[in-house]
């Protein structure tokens, strides 16, 4: 069993841990790691696409999956397919459109792997209408902390499944999942595109839209202060029947780390501005294929060094339906009068709770964006928590670097069953991230 | 003037479980071949079977196959002979130790040459006349720079696929006029399980990128072929080295 010393970081690269990684390329590898163990912790990384560390354990070992990349089985009668935990998203959607279908959630990049998006319970445009990839699983295969491998499904183990879906690797590895898929007309969405003055043309806006159109999302300029504060472009996706000739993705790569300077309040305010002058007064219809609707980012390979050597917080917070305007106005006034958030914020309507315990959707308002990694920061992260929990809402794991732990244990309230599943399955704690160290996830003291 | 539809053929990859023999699979099927996957870990095999077929809509089989068990290369090959498709063949199976590993265990030198050299002759001797007689079709056979050349670290899997080298030359000659093609790719570091946490590799290559590399290099008939190319310029440099100069390098 041979390991290679790496140093692992999340998307947002503000940490780095030194891991013992190990490649598998079969399934009986991956239990053959679990079975050695012993004392060390384990914990999978797949497409390393979450920005903090709940992929990487410091001093543990590293179980990447992205040699276990198979499609096992498709059943168009039943609308389902069966694959392996390292398969991307691009690589998946890249076999089901052509078919006629979608996964029935698919986060911003194609970068993220079938195991990542069910261990964080991922949500993509659609979630008003199609809920979270966990609702559409149907079971999984679960490699334990004793070495088996158990299948799992809502109905012979359901403290065990809604322990896993979104339960950022803490039960074990996904080594195998079967997903319910989406039908899907073409490989193209008819788009709509609208300039919102403002964030309370963006709530009627979205009162208006969120149960007509399939997909919908907001992107808001975050340094916009006083009369423009929350304006920015509305966006709304239907599938559209007929599709657009494939073209070969055009792709450029960040080559190195930029000095961070070139990212200030100057020159994000620039692009917002920009941003949000593209789309004309009157709005604009377009045909987008899937994957530049869904993957706009994914053209620019590491766009992460844009942020330079030290990194980038990101923040994602859901505020519940009730009393979530005023939250996303607080939260939006906090970060405006910082003028430390950089790109396009993200704004969108959730449509309801996931399936897991530690599932972050909930009916309400989301809101996303980017925070460069320099003084200050910490600080307003803090502020931002507060004002989350001060309405009820709750932080992403997927998103996380910062949280405190009491916040966290507020914000899940499932927090106790998830612990008595752990206790259960995996006592001796194999399976652990420094994530979940730092939110002491599996209890006090673990 | 009437178009006759292509022939379907048949490759067979031998070694299939690992990664270069996946993505070889996969792009050999893109291209409408059918596949037979021959190696020992059958179940893991059937869910590249399944996963291919998927992908690309062709016939995958799983066939086991250990290439040291050479009394059951006959039997393995008649079988091969029975499918209706004509074969071409990828042979990619190998087994590589520390050396200082395999001089202090002679079970772990034996098991070397009996997969990379012997296990190979003994198979591709049961195939040559299949592929004689079918009057067509390319052999490719995934060797190494270190069959190029004994080395202090590594003379022993060295010797085994410096002799299967030799080999295929001498079968290339026999197979030639038959209309078959032996291509001979002698890799350099590749990313796989093979190597994967070992010290010192560089320019390391993906899977990918070799099993395309294969499948374009046999298209052409290439007789030899180095993969990564710069390897040629690197193995050339090695090779050109005295032997009393040589001696006193551990590389
Ligand atoms: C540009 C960008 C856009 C994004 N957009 C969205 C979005 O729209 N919606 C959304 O919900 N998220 C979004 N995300 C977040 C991303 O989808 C999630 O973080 C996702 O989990 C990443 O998958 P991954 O394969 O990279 O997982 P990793 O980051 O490698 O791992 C994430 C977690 O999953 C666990 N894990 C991975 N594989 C397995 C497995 N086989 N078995 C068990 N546990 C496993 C890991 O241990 C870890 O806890 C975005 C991220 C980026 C960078
Ligand atoms: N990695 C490199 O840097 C490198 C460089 C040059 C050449 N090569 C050559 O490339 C080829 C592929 O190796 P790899 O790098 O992909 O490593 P690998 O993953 O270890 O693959 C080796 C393959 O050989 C098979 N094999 C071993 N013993 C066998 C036996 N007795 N019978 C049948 N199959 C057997 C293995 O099958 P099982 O699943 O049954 O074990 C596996 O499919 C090898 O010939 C290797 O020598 C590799």
């Amino acid at each position: 069993m041979r390991f290679k010393q790496l140093e692992l970081s999340g998307w947002g690269r503000t940490t780095a841990a030194a891991v013992s990684a190990y490649r598998p390329e079969r399934i009986s590898a991956a239990a053959d790691l679990v079975r050695a163990a012993g004392a060390e912790n384990v914990v999978a990384y797949g497409g390393g696409r979450s920005y903090g560390d709940s992929a990487v354990r410091t001093g543990g070992a590293a179980l990447l999956t992205e040699r276990l990349d198979r499609i096992l089985a498709f059943d168009e009668t039943e609308q389902v397919v069966v694959c392996e935990p390292g398969i991307t998203v691009a690589d998946m959607q890249a076999f089901l459109v052509p078919r006629g279908y979608s996964l029935p959630a698919v986060p911003g990049t194609g970068f993220a792997t079938v195991g990542g998006i069910v261990a964080n319970d991922v949500h993509g445009k659609n979630h008003d209408r199609h809920g979270s990839i966990g609702d559409h699983v149907c079971w999984f295969d679960l490699l334990m902390a004793d070495g088996t491998v158990k299948q799992v499904a809502p109905d012979n183990d359901g403290d065990l499944f809604a322990a896993t879906i979104g339960g950022v690797g803490l039960t074990g590895i996904i080594v195998t999942v079967c997903i319910k898929v989406l039908p899907m007309p073409s490989n193209a969405v008819q788009v709509t595109e609208m300039r919102v003055r403002d964030l309370d043309h963006f709530f009627e806006l979205f009162a208006e839209h969120r149960d007509r159109a399939t997909y919908s999302v907001g992107w808001i300029d975050a340094l916009a202060r006083g009369a423009k504060l929350g304006r920015g472009v509305l966006e709304l996706a239907d599938p559209s029947p007929a599709g657009i000739p494939d073209k070969a993705p055009r792709r450029l790569r960040v080559p190195f780390d930029m000095p961070g300077i070139l990212l200030n309040r100057l020159t994000m305010s620039a692009f917002n501005e920009v941003y949000y002058r593209r789309v004309p007064d009157g709005g604009e219809v377009s045909k987008k294929s899937l994957t530049a609707f869904f993957h706009p980012l994914d053209a620019l390979h590491d766009w992460n060094r844009l942020y330079g050597r030290a990194g980038f917080h990101q923040f994602q917070c859901v505020v519940p339906e009730e009393g979530g305007a005023s939250g996303i106005r607080s939260l939006l006034e906090e970060i405006s009068a910082s003028g430390s958030a950089s790109f396009l914020a993200v704004l969108k309507t959730m449509g309801g709770e996931g399936r897991g315990h530690l599932s972050f959707p909930v009916r309400g308002y989301t809101l996303a964006l980017d925070f460069p990694a320099r003084a200050g920061v910490t600080d307003l992260l803090q502020r931002l928590e507060d004002i989350t929990l001060d309405y009820g809402g709750r932080i992403y794991l997927a998103k996380d670097s910062m949280m405190s732990e009491a916040g966290f244990a507020r914000m899940y309230p499932a927090l106790r069953e998830f612990r008595a599943v752990l206790e259960h399955v995996d006592p001796k704690g194999l399976f652990m991230s420094d994530q979940a160290l730092r939110l002491g996830i599996r209890g006090p003291g673990r | 003037m009437s178009e006759t539809a292509p022939q379907k053929r048949t490759w067979l990859v031998l070694g299939a479980s690992s990664s270069v023999g996946r993505a070889f699979a996969r792009l050999a099927a893109r291209q409408g071949a059918d596949i037979v996957l021959a190696g020992r870990d059958t179940d893991d095999l059937n869910r590249t079977a399944a996963d291919v077929a998927l992908r690309a809509g062709v016939f995958v089989d799983v066939v086991a196959f250990d290439a040291e068990d050479f009394d059951s290369h006959a039997d393995f090959a008649a079988d091969c002979a029975r499918r209706d498709t004509a074969i071409d063949v990828f042979l990619l199976f190998g087994a590589m130790h520390e050396q200082d590993a395999t001089d202090e265990d002679f079970d772990l030198a034996r098991q070397t040459v009996n997969v990379n050299y012997l296990g190979a002759v003994s198979i591709l001797d049961r195939l040559a006349p299949i592929l004689e007689k079918q009057g067509d079709g390319r052999l490719v056979v995934l060797s190494s720079v270190a069959g190029d050349r004994g080395r202090r670290k590594n003379y022993l899997y060295g010797s085994a696929k410096g002799a299967l080298n030799l080999y295929l030359q001498g079968l290339r000659a026999r197979l030639f006029p038959a209309g078959v093609s032996v291509t001979t790719v002698k890799a350099g570091f590749l990313d796989t399980d093979m190597t994967f946490g070992l010290p010192g590799l560089f320019l390391v290559a993906s899977p990918e990128a070799c099993a395309a590399a294969c499948l374009r290099l046999s298209d052409k008939g290439r007789e030899t072929a180095y993969f990564p190319n710069f390897w040629f310029l690197i193995m050339t440099i090695i090779k050109s080295i005295p032997e009393p100069i040589f001696k006193r390098l551990s590389i």
